[in-house]
Formats: C-alpha cells, sequence, structure tokens
C-alpha cells in the first residue's frame, strides 16, 4: 500500500470522503487515541494547560486533550478534516492553516504541544514553492518561540525512512529545541515514534534515547 | 473562536510579528455566541500570567465586554476563584464561553484580512505573501 503522502498533499488527500473515512475507522480511532492518551503521559502536565495540537484533523487526539481537563488550540490544513471535528463538537479551537507556514502564535504562548501523525506531510512539498526543508524549518522555529520555557512537546510521526527521520529530528534540534526519539513496539510492524522536544534544556532523561 | 484564543494569535506574515500593531488582530462584523463550560479555576490560575492585559482590554471593548478591571488582578489562588463570584469568573465568560463563529480578523499593521466561518479561523496564507 503507497503512503498517502507519497500520492497527495494533505489538503487534497483528506478531501470529505478520505477524511469520513478515516475518522469513522474505529482501527485508527483506537490508535489515534491511544497515541495521544501516550503523548499527553509522556507531557507529564502538572495543571490544566493550553495545549497547541498540531495537524488536529477531525479531532480524535484533542478529545484526549479535552478528557483530561485541557483547553486546546487546533490547526490543520485539511478543511474537510475540521468540517467533521466541528460535526463531532470538539471542544478545541479550530484553525485551517499550514503549519510549514509557521506557527502564528506570540512567544510564550503555549504549555505544551502534541501531533499525532502529522509533521511526516511536511516533507510533501510537491505543492509549494518552498523546500521540505524551509518548512521543516519554519515550522520547528515557530513552535519553538510558541511554547512557554520549559514547555514540552510530544510529536508522534510515521517518519518513511531514515533520511526522512533524521531529517525531521535534526529541524528540531536547529530550532533550539533539546530533542529524543522514543519508539513503542520497536522492530514491529506496530513501532510507533515519538518524537519528544524540550524547550530550553537538553534532551530529556530516561525513556527517550538521545538523538 | 475563543477570546482566550485571539490573546495569543498573531498575523501569520513574519515581517509583522515585529510590529507592535500588529497586535492584536482586530476584530470586524463579529457575531458572536455564548457557551456554558464549566469554570476551571486552575486553567484561569495557569494561564493569566500569560494573557496579555492591555490586549485583552482592547479586545474585551471591541466586542462590547466592559466588565474587566483595567488592570490585570494578581495572581488567583483556585481555591478563591472557585469560591467567590469575582474576577476569575469574568474571565471564564469572556476568555472560554465566548466565541466569535463568523466575522473575520484583520492585522492593524498589513490590513490582512482572516475569514472566521463556524469559528474557524483561515490562516492559509497565499503563495506570495509566505
Ligand atoms: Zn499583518
Amino acid at each position: 500500500m503507497s503512503r498517502p503522502e507519497d500520492t497527495l498533499p494533505p489538503d487534497l488527500f483528506y478531501n470529505d470522503r478520505e477524511s469520513q473515512k478515516y475518522t469513522t475507522s474505529s482501527r485508527i480511532q483506537t490508535i489515534q487515541t491511544s497515541m495521544a492518551q501516550r503523548a499527553l503521559s509522556l507531557l507529564s502536565l502538572p495543571h490544566p494547560s493550553l495545549i497547541l495540537d498540531v495537524g488536529c484533523g477531525s479531532g480524535l487526539s484533542g478529545e484526549a486533550l479535552t478528557a483530561s481537563e485541557h483547553t486546546w488550540i487546533g490547526m490543520d490544513i485539511s478543511a474537510s478534516m475540521l468540517a467533521i471535528a466541528l460535526d463531532r463538537e470538539t471542544a478545541g479551537d479550530l484553525f485551517l492553516a499550514d503549519i510549514g507556514q509557521g506557527v502564528p502564535f506570540r512567544p510564550g504562548t503555549f504549555d505544551a504541544a502534541i501531533s499525532i501523525s502529522a509533521i511526516q506531510w511536511l516533507c510533501n512539498a510537491d505543492s509549494s514553492h518552498v523546500s521540505a526543508t524551509g518548512r521543516l524549518a519554519r515550522f520547528f522555529e515557530g513552535l519553538y518561540a510558541s511554547l512557554k520555557r520549559g514547555g514540552k512537546a510530544v510529536l508522534q510521526f510515521y517518519p518513511k525512512n531514515e533520511v526522512q527521520r533524521s531529517m525531521i529530528t535534526g529541524a528540531a534540534i536547529r530550532a533550539g529545541f533539546g530533542a529524543g526519539l522514543l519508539e513503542d513496539d520497536p522492530g514491529t510492524k506496530n513501532v510507533k515514534v515519538y518524537l519528544v522536544l524540550t524547550v530550553g534544556a537538553g534532551a530529556e532523561e530516561g525513556g527517550a534515547e538521545d538523538v | 473562536m475563543k477570546i482566550l484564543t485571539t490573546n495569543y494569535l498573531t498575523c501569520a506574515l513574519r515581517a509583522c510579528k515585529s510590529h507592535p500593531s500588529s497586535f492584536p488582530l482586530h476584530f470586524r462584523d463579529a457575531e458572536l455566541q455564548q457557551d456554558s463550560l464549566p469554570f476551571n479555576a486552575a486553567f484561569i490560575a495557569n494561564i493569566l500570567p500569560r494573557i496579555d492585559w492591555p490586549a485583552l482590554l482592547t479586545t474585551a471593548t471591541e466586542l462590547g465586554f466592559t466588565g474587566l478591571p483595567a488592570e490585570k488582578p494578581d495572581l488567583l489562588a483556585t481555591a478563591e476563584m472557585e469560591a467567590d463570584e469575582g474576577v476569575g469568573r469574568e474571565l471564564h465568560r469572556i476568555l472560554l464561553e465566548t466565541q466569535v463563529v463568523e466575522g473575520k480578523l484583520v492585522c492593524g499593521n498589513c490590513g490582512h484580512e482572516y475569514a472566521i466561518h463556524q469559528g474557524i479561523a483561515n490562516f492559509l496564507l497565499p503563495g506570495h505573501l509566505v
């Protein structure tokens, strides 16, 4: 099966039909929710927090944040996905936006950020005049600035290969983050990769392997 | 879009970020909706230090809310807020329960207009502005 990000940019791939299919698949719902819960536990937030959900889609990950009494703001490039989030009456504030264009919030806004299955799309730059490297740089610089000092981000993604994995991690480090990669179920076909990022500190102790 | 969000939101044009006139973005033709949400005092206490108070007053005035004090209140203790009906509840009402469902946000520096439809703001920039 080909990877969706190899076929079309996300705003075209996740049209109404694909978005509906994606959101109503109980298998995808279960996986997305459990990965969001995992990301949230890695953040270990002490208070009800303000969280950015990068590539929030139809709000599956956001619902895990709401369930833990957090307030979230979501950005997604697919209008169809956001329309489903509206139908589902998710509690987060939704933005139609391209994270490859930056993160339009003032410095130190968020306690934390999460992202579930989204940032590998940044490496797809077919539809734009900007390179994948440029889009990754804009995103991570914007994310870094928008998090408060000591803030954290946990970004689960599906790297296509080693090159993409180090391209994404490298861009995060160049933006100033302390970075570690955590793998759940390593070496299986269900492997899940989490990029764990910290602002104003080195790599996380324990769990995450230094990059 | 919640009023809370507008207090953190900037123009998406990078050149605007360093211009004081670009923040806060200004509402035009805003249609409001009042929701009812459980009061979360711990959340208000957490975000209050990060609220830009003059910007909040500007936004609140533009939308017709006049109940906020001129100065940012001191750090509120969670238990205190839960007990009384004061500024914590007013902040909850304005920041979290008030939504702009239709209208636009306009940058005071570059004039770019961001449309809001069904509560969702469109921050996609056309290629030539990126
Ligand atoms: Zn502007």
